[in-house]
């Protein structure tokens, strides 16, 4: 099909384009900017006057909830709703049941991709065997069956020896390691950033030092192994400072954080409020203040969702019974937009961190060019999106509901075709 | 103000209302009028209200403070007890307030109840409400469950809690305050010692609140850095790891019990070592001002904190705690249920 994108405002954060130009798509392609190709007829027109054309957003670590965990949504129902978020290519989790570490659940999980999700998904497989940390996953069966990356998830590999050597093997192979940091036995039963909230609602802290020794270690074996590694999910000051230090000597490491972890901090826990309940923790407000930081220089070249919807009733429990997790990928595009309003980002580095920046981790994906799939988001900037007046993830589980923020998605496109319109 | 600050307002969680923003800056604890209708934690209630509570206590003792003035402002109502981790001393001390109060009471044992079939928290509240409580009293290990109770289960009944993890035991610290002004009097001229396992107790938190409120002067936490939580200068307290130097010219000393958990935590070596550095010995009780006195909450484990004479000593008033206890449940429960009655007054007359 033959589509044209009209007047829209393109930024392409990989290329540095900014500029008003038409957009046109053929067999969901871009085949041309600005002017048409000779005798080039579109079937749709688009009018995107007043908009911005950015590629798809790129998110790094969204839960697909299958298989294993049905009640909390599906592929179909957590893509459906990244698309609304902008997304046009996410990673799912390997944190489902049975754990995504043999070529079958990858498989499994890439046939229902292809008839029932509205994004390309990229899933990441688990580095060890149930994430146990003691047996290797078949790395190159599951980069076969189509993973782009091998975890941790969030449990710690205690063994230095195991994560050494299983960063020797996906070396040899060239494959990406994904890396969460949190030192197991620092960690263990705490629900809340070791800090004066935690202390006063009663609830066991995670020190931040749980993040910065882990990483400091991973970092160093990275170093021996020379394996390509991306740091996720940082949420401490000093892991920054840590991934800064090491891209300084030269190490290729890449980093995000979690879109939540920009905007909230452990104050938002006073009332016990199940919402904020996620692994790992809200931190500090110094935290916060380090990690937009990083954000705003490109240390941190990625922002990503983390996305986790939960069922209601796992919510609807003391505190330390409920499951940890935010839904947001819905609002991935708004809510990000929010740092473009507070000034921390311009517009186009915005839209870096959220395309360019996360598929620099090694996922094709994020461009904005001739001969690029036609994976678009066209933004309204200034409209607003009134979070939860639709909902379309599984998940409830959202602190944002209710909240007015900027900007709208007014279409995705995968491929030239439109996914979500609003 | 900037986006960013406006999406630090806490919303909380409920499927109905998924759409609305709770303001969390309205108290939960509090109705319209500002009076008590539940009693989750000393966290930000006014002075008033606090001294209110220790005046309705003092009021229900009688004159040589060994019993109870009975009374029936509980008549015809339920209360239920439920309690989900053991407890025998607040649990009868909460019974015999209700009953002195002509309250029916009901006690939930909860390992023998449907919860250990797999019923939620959510569901056996539920449905004890529908049994027509009026009021729950609720001991429960994770820290923030009373206000998981009060905000999401049960808004129309009132919820006392009588402890909740580590976070609070907000009647353990009134019936400790109402012990120190009938002994001590004016909390403005005192020094106020709080000893051991500050990490783990709510009993800790709930003390340095309301010292804090009442305008006691000088308070201090004597505990070995690993069992002192972090931040705790938020309380405006002064801490100490020295023992002697803590509890010098103190006033009151509260001491708190030590679990045999902590040794295996790696929290402590022994039980020996701990009682050398921080047990109250007669000793260390010449420290203090010669007519200061001992409190512990209870159940107190001679020769671990406290050296048997001390407890049994005159300047201890463990066991007065306990009178006291009755007292101040009788005011919690009765003004709760004032609180209660109240709200839905106002509720259906605007309606």
């Amino acid at each position: 099909m033959k589509i044209s994108i009209q007047g829209a405002r393109v930024i392409d954060p990989a290329s540095g384009l900014d500029q008003i130009q038409d957009i046109h798509i053929h067999c969901g392609r871009i085949i041309a900017l600005g002017a048409a190709p000779e005798g080039f007829i579109a079937a749709q027109t688009l009018n995107a006057h007043g908009l911005i054309a950015a590629p798809g957003l790129v998110d790094l670590a969204v839960s697909l909830c299958e298989p294993g965990y049905g009640r909390r949504g599906s592929i179909a129902s957590e893509t459906r709703a990244a698309a609304a978020g902008g997304v046009t290519s996410l990673c799912c989790t390997p944190d489902t049941r049975p754990v995504l570490d043999s070529a079958t659940v990858a498989k499994g999980i890439l046939d229902k991709a292809a008839s029932q999700a509205s994004t390309r998904v990229y899933p990441v497989a688990a580095l060890t065997r149930n994430f146990e940390g003691e047996q290797l996953s078949e790395m190159v069966a599951l980069r076969d069956a189509g993973c782009v990356a091998f975890s941790n998830g969030l449990a710690q590999v205690s063994s230095a020896r195991v994560l050494r050597r299983a960063m020797e093997y996906a070396a040899t192979f060239d494959l990406t390691v994904m890396l969460k940091c949190q030192d197991a036995s620092l960690a263990e039963g705490g629900l809340a950033h070791e800090g004066p909230t935690a202390s006063f609602l009663g609830l066991q802290g995670i020190p931040a030092a749980a993040e910065t020794i882990a990483l400091a270690r991973d970092l160093q074996l990275v170093e021996l192994t020379g394996v390509r590694a991306h740091f996720s999910q940082l949420t401490a000051a000093g892991s920054v400072q840590l991934i800064a230090d090491a891209q300084a000597r030269g190490l290729p490491v890449t980093a995000d954080v979690a879109l939540y972890q920009l905007i909230l901090t452990d104050e938002a826990l006073t009332g016990f409020s199940s919402l904020y309940h996620v692994q790992p923790p809200l931190r500090a407000l110094a935290d916060r203040e380090a990690l937009r930081a990083g954000v705003q220089s490109g240390v941190i070249q990625a922002i990503a969702s983390h996305h986790q919807p939960h069922h209601h009733d796992d919510k609807l429990a003391p505190f330390g019974q409920t499951e940890p997790g935010i839904s947001s990928v819905e609002l991935l595009l708004p809510l990000a937009m929010t740092l473009v309003e507070d000034g921390l980002l311009d517009l186009p580095t915005l839209l870096a961190r959220l395309t360019s920046g996360p598929a620099s981790a090694g996922l094709p994906a994020g461009q904005l060019a001739v001969g690029s799939p036609a994976d678009l988001v066209l933004i309204d900037p200034e409209a607003r999106t009134l979070a939860g007046s639709e909902w379309l993830s599984g998940g409830r589980n959202c602190p944002f509901h209710g909240h007015s923020l900027p900007g709208a998605v007014r279409y995705t496109l995968r491929g030239g075709e439109v996914v979500h319109q609003a | 103000m900037r986006s960013s600050a406006r999406l630090l307002r806490p919303a909380a969680y409920n499927e109905n209302t998924a759409m609305t923003l709770t303001d969390a800056k309205r108290p939960l604890q509090l109705n319209d009028l500002g009076q008590l209708r539940h009693f989750l934690s000393l966290d930000s209630l006014p002075r008033e209200l606090l001294t209110e509570i220790l005046d309705t206590a003092d009021a229900f003792l009688s004159e040589d403070a060994r019993s109870m003035r009975r009374g029936t402002q509980l008549q015809g109502r339920t209360v239920c007890n439920v309690f989900f981790e053991n407890s025998t001393r607040t649990r009868t001390t909460f019974e015999l307030a209700a009953k002195n109060l002509s309250a029916d009471v009901i006690t939930l044992n909860v390992s023998t109840s449907s919860t250990s079939k797999g019923e939620t928290l959510f569901d056996t509240l539920r449905n004890l409400e529908a049994m027509a409580a009026d009021i729950f009293v609720v001991r429960h290990a994770d820290s923030g469950a009373a206000h998981f109770i009060a905000e999401h289960v049960c808004p129309n009944v009132a919820v006392i809690n009588g402890g909740d993890g580590r976070h609070a035991h907000p009647t353990q610290g009134m019936l400790d305050m109402l012990t120190i002004r009938r002994h001590k009097g004016a909390f403005e001229n005192l020094s106020v010692a709080i000893v051991g396992d500050i990490l783990h107790s709510r009993v800790a938190r709930s003390n340095m609140l309301a010292l804090k409120t009442l305008g006691c002067p000088d308070i201090r936490v004597i505990a070995p850095k690993t069992l002192m939580p972090s931040g705790i200068e938020q309380y405006g307290v002064r801490t100490f790891s020295d023992m002697d130097e803590g509890l010098k010219d103190v006033d009151v000393v509260i001491m708190l019990r030590l679990q045999r958990e902590r040794m295996q935590g790696g929290l402590l070596p022994s039980q020996g070592e701990y009682y050398r550095l921080y047990g109250l010995t007669e000793q260390r009780l010449q420290l203090m001002k010669p007519v200061a006195i001992v409190m512990h909450p209870g159940p107190i484990n001679r020769g671990v904190e406290i050296e048997s004479a001390v407890a049994d000593g005159p300047q201890s008033v463990i066991l007065n705690q306990v009178t006291y206890g009755i007292a101040i449940r009788m005011a919690v429960l009765s003004m709760a249920m004032q609180g209660q009655l109240a709200q839905r007054q106002l509720e259906g007359d605007a309606k």
